[in-house]
């Protein structure tokens, strides 16, 4: 589901590529709240980033345990777009750049 | 209401008149607050020309609303300049088509479901939009009335919150049975 790394060469900030972050993708984050429910969760999973049930399963339940989990990865473009739906779908989603 | 129930690509449900009444207030009053953020957004020339709208660039003071459009990226107390900036500039990109795709699903379920109730008919892509619209709601609620995970059935009665927490149970019990019927799961 992650855009190559490849793929983004054009889009890189010279400044950022000067020193040497070009290759690090971009993080989808989705954060716990007492809010959503499980399942709701995992479907979500499912249904934006086609990922099994087991895939999506264990994700919603680092969330829930871990309070939070990276649910996707790539380019800032699509991890931006990946954040996006996930706001629409209701869920706490942040994005971030380790 | 019976558990939501799926007969080849449509979900059925049944709702009786208090029920319709309670969950379309709800979401009329989520239509409403959405609507009034919109009306916020700053009006300029270039975005009239261009189409492409500029929604507003901070988050939502209420805390309802910013629960509903959260920002882009975890911003706490030591958060950079960078950071600041660049969250307001993807909320000011993508806050529009956020609160549109919000307003939607909420005039799709007051569109679909019935105001006296009765049948609820849905196709599974209105269904979905009932998801969204549902946990919308929910989260609305579960906002002001300070959920917690390990919420209890009830409150104590002199708990101002108690009265509604009911209706917060009963549509998140209401969500659950939408979720298990589109997947196609028994029950």
């Amino acid at each position: 589901m992650t855009t190559p790394v490849g793929h983004q060469q054009t889009q890189v900030d010279p400044a950022t590529e000067a020193v040497g972050v070009e290759d690090k993708p971009w993080q989808t984050v989705v954060w716990n709240d007492p809010v959503n429910l499980m399942s709701y969760v995992t479907y979500v999973f499912q249904k934006l980033f086609g990922y099994s049930r087991d895939k999506a399963t264990e994700l919603m339940l680092d969330v829930h345990h871990k309070g939070k989990a990276i649910v996707s990865s790539g380019s800032k473009e699509k991890v931006e777009g990946d954040v996006a739906k996930l706001h629409a779908a209701g869920l706490w989603a942040t994005m971030q750049h380790p | 209401m019976n558990p939501w129930r799926r007969k080849g690509n449509t979900i059925l449900g049944d709702m009786d008149r208090h029920e319709s009444a309670v969950l379309r207030g709800l979401v009329a009053q989520i239509e409403d607050i959405l609507r009034a953020r919109a009306a916020e957004a700053p009006q300029d020339e270039l975005a009239e020309l261009t189409g492409i709208r500029t929604g507003a660039s901070t988050a939502p003071e209420d805390p309802i609303l910013s629960r509903l459009l959260p920002d882009f990226h975890r911003l706490g107390d030591d958060a950079s300049a960078k950071e600041l900036d660049s969250a307001a500039a993807l909320r000011s990109l993508h806050e529009p088509e956020l609160l549109d795709q919000k307003s939607g699903v909420a005039a799709l379920v007051l569109r679909t479901c019935p105001e006296n109730g009765g049948r609820v008919r849905l196709s599974l892509e209105q269904a979905e939009s009932w998801l969204s619209a549902l946990n919308d709601v929910r989260l609305a609620l579960g906002t002001a009335l300070d959920v917690t995970e390990d919420m209890p059935e009830e409150l104590p009665e002199d708990d101002p919150r108690a009265p509604h927490l009911g209706v917060y149970h009963w549509l998140t019990w209401m969500q659950e049975s939408l979720v298990h019927a589109i997947a196609g799961d028994d029950l």
